[in-house]
């Protein structure tokens, strides 16, 4: 008989700590099965981010560092500026990436670094409790915006890929979802595209994946799955803000 | 034995930490400390290395960490307001157990101060300046031959107990040219046996500082103290002029010392017992030496560019079993030979 | 053998590279230098001074409080060391800008034309190269020839077409002050 579904070889026999719902886990997955498609888990670096995700390295079967919070990009830069022949991605939630870290993806987009970048917006803080993210849309509750985040106190929501795709040293940044099992194939064809760019040296990619937390949004996993496919897109629109490659 | 070349401190210090195999630069521009990038920028090209002119102190300190944890050589350097900012990241490397070279050429504080020389850092550098219960090695040069040489040592000692290495200079070690001969190159003859460069043929490896289990995160943290033991059990350094027959010591280091030496030597032609103890090492801070002298030395006067932070040490170090007086200046003001000679005749009475 | 020479002036006049290029050349001869410059915002348009110290003994203090030398290229300059210089010690005034008289009886005085003398040479900027000539002829801290020699190494090569010029500056003052 044939097999049609195994475990990637990039991913560890572990359980995830994730909660019922996250997607947090289908886009290590979708990393783990591009990698192993595109034959690089030996000669990758990946770097997990301060957030849900920290211990990323305990699902990851390959080389894995863990950056200070918003550091990634440059722990990024020190690690491929200094093994250029060597694969390297981060992986960044809202906060580490559009908050606390944003002057760090700025200038690595800007340097244009030869490395992947993959965002996982769920526009709120899990780790933390259930606080504001800058991807956090006005009116959502969250437990830094009881009554709903509101543009005069707390800003806009911020569009990351829309930001870094002005960059001259942006050639790839597009936003997917991991919300439904077609959007998923999706996600996977944009992350192995911006692992393939770096395969051929062409720069800065960046996919931001759009992800459901029910936890902190309060919903079911069905309904969370659901308002990331009605309400979120509707806000950050799924397309492919830039490629130039 | 190489021709003698005239630098400026701060440029010695970068071609040194070339010699030494340093790869890996990044940096944002500050004064007093100017020099190192651009001579960086100039030299690791040649060099096969890399520079970059980072948007922050926290992305320099970041890359820093990137690039140690692939087994490069790296360093960052800033002045004091800067150093602040990479506290963070020196944290992080010391529970990530990467070595790197950070190099701290102090100004005038607090906040933005002065580009003056300075040694306000002086607790900064030697209890921690970032979170959590880790040490880093300060190493403190006098000269611009030292800047050289003890860079070339920074990086060996950041290797071999796999920690970040801080040389703490002042404005003046930075600015001012000396003749320096710089060493041969050394084979580093360390293994780093732990890093990331894919796992090709290995078990994949991790390197975090997140230990979320408390016993575990205890146990990290002993093993941690059992290598600061060793350090201070075996890199203790600091030379002393003038140990046996001295009725008080002057202790300084870095430009301080410079003029301590001068009012020894002054003081010396006039019959005076007057010596020096000059630490080389700031942590581990050179306890042993200190408590040898607290035997036969009847007092020690410290001698700063700020307000009194090393004298603490001192004071720790001989168990205060003789007076420990202190003469500082800050602000960029630089103690003066005939006001330290002043100082002195004071406690002799 | 120790001269402890502070060279002050308005920033541009070529301060620091007045002491570098003492330090140097003395340093080939395989004296002990130090040298100091003061930096910052100073250095462009205010008074900036280079502090050298040239001994055959090692140096410890590399700061000089009490000069045995002074160049001062402009009047700022003069009224802030001249009280300081040790007796016995040598001034070198730029008399083409400064109008002040020194007033000190227990130190040599050179009052030497440095802009006029440079111009002569070629080149009105490096008077700084003018008046290095004329201390040396002075106080023979080091040879002349060691000072003409050791500028090229010390001058980035695009400028090494100017090389000849400055000898001539250095030259003009060496034999003024020798006068």
């Amino acid at each position: 008989m044939d097999k049609i579904f195994e475990k990637p070889e990039s991913i560890r026999e572990k359980e995830t700590h994730y909660c019922p719902g996250c997607g947090h886990g289908i886009v290590h997955r979708v990393i783990c099965e591009v990698v192993d498609d595109l034959g690089i888990r030996e000669k990758l670096i990946g770097i997990a981010p301060v957030g849900c995700a920290v211990i990323a390295y305990d699902y990851w079967n390959f080389d894995v560092t863990e950056a200070a919070h918003g550091r990634v990009p440059a722990v990024a830069t020190g690690i491929k500026r200094s093994l250029p022949d060597r694969i390297v991605f981060g992986y960044q939630g809202d906060g580490d990436l559009g908050a606390i870290g944003t002057a760090e993806i700025i200038h690595a987009a800007n340097r244009g670094e030869n490395i992947t970048i993959i965002f996982v917006n769920n526009t709120v803080y899990g780790m933390t409790g259930g606080q504001m993210a800058p991807t956090t849309l006005l009116k959502q509750k969250t437990a830094t915006t009881p009554a709903g985040r509101e543009q005069k106190m707390h800003g806009f929501p911020l569009k990351v890929c829309e930001l870094l795709s002005v960059l001259p040293g942006v050639v790839y940044a597009e936003r997917v979802t991991a919300h439904s099992p077609q959007n998923i194939l999706k996600a996977k064809k944009a992350i192995k595209k911006a692992f393939e760019n770096q395969i051929k040296g062409l720069g800065f990619s960046i996919v931001e994946v759009l992800s459901p937390c029910p936890t902190y949004l309060g919903l079911s996993p069905q309904d969370a799955v659901k308002w990331v496919g009605e309400e979120l897109t509707k806000e950050y629109p799924l397309k492919i803000f830039k490629d130039i490659t | 034995m190489a021709k003698k070349v005239l630098m400026c401190g701060n440029e010695a210090l970068a071609e040194a930490a070339i010699i030494a195999g340093c790869r890996f630069y990044a940096g944002y521009p500050i004064t007093p400390q100017n020099e190192i990038p651009a001579y960086m920028s100039k030299r690791m090209p040649e060099a096969g290395g890399v520079f970059i002119q980072s948007e922050s102190e926290l992305a320099a300190i970041n890359m820093v960490f990137g690039s140690s944890l692939t087994g490069a050589r790296a360093m960052t350097s800033s002045s004091s307001p800067g150093i602040s900012l990479k506290q963070e990241g020196i944290s992080y490397l010391a529970a990530c157990e990467l070595p790197a070279v950070i190099v701290n050429i102090m100004r005038g504080g607090p906040g933005l101060g002065n580009i003056a020389p300075s040694q306000s850092d002086y607790f900064q550098a030697v209890k921690g300046g970032g979170h959590g219960d880790y040490r880093q090695i300060v190493i403190a040069p006098a000269s611009v031959q030292e800047m050289a040489d003890l860079t070339m040592l920074s990086f060996d000692l950041a290797d071999k107990y796999r920690m970040p290495v801080m040389i703490l200079g002042d404005g003046i070690l930075g600015q001012m040219m000396e003749p320096v001969e710089f060493k041969a190159e050394t084979k580093p003859g360390i293994k780093k046996d732990w890093i990331l460069d894919g796992c090709k043929g290995r078990k994949p490896r991790i390197i975090k500082s997140l230990i979320l289990n408390e016993s575990e995160l205890e146990k990290f943290n002993l093993k941690l103290q059992k290598r600061y033991k060793e350090i201070k059990d075996k890199e203790q350094r600091c030379e002393v002029l003038y140990g046996d027959d001295s009725d008080i010591m002057l202790v300084a280091y870095g430009t301080p010392s410079r003029i301590c030496r001068s009012v020894v030597e002054k003081l010396r032609k006039k019959g005076k017992k007057v010596g020096m103890i000059r630490p080389i090492t700031l942590w581990p801070f050179p306890e042993d030496a200190f408590k040898k002298l607290a035997k036969k030395i009847k007092s020690f006067l410290v001698v700063e560019m700020s307000c009194g932070q090393m004298i603490e040490d001192v004071k720790l170090a001989i168990d205060c079993a003789r007076p420990a007086h202190f003469y500082g200046r800050t602000g960029g003001e630089i103690p003066g030979e005939d006001d330290i000679i002043k100082e002195i005749e004071n406690i002799n009475g | 053998m120790k001269e402890e020479i502070v060279f002050a002036g308005f920033g541009g006049q070529g301060i620091m590279f007045m002491g570098k290029a003492i330090a140097y050349a003395a340093m080939n001869e395989g004296k002990q230098v130090t040298w100091i410059p003061s930096y910052g915002a100073e250095v462009r348009g205010g008074t900036a001074y280079s502090m050298v110290i040239i001994s055959d003994e090692a140096i410890a203090s590399p700061l000089i409080k009490d000069p045995t030398i002074c160049v001062a290229m402009n009047g700022p300059s003069l009224r802030k060391y001249e009280a300081r210089i040790k007796a016995d010690g040598l001034l070198v005034v730029n008399k083409s800008i400064i109008d002040i008289e020194p007033a000190r009886k227990d130190i040599e005085i050179l009052n030497i034309p440095i802009t006029e003398l440079a111009s002569e040479a070629g080149d009105h900027r490096i008077g700084n190269m003018v008046a290095l000539g004329a201390l040396l002829a002075k106080r023979k801290i080091i040879n002349v020839e060691s000072l003409i020699g050791g500028l090229k190494d010390i001058v980035s090569s695009t400028y090494h077409s100017l090389l000849p010029v400055n000898e001539k500056a250095i030259r003009k003052g060496f034999e003024y002050g020798s006068r």
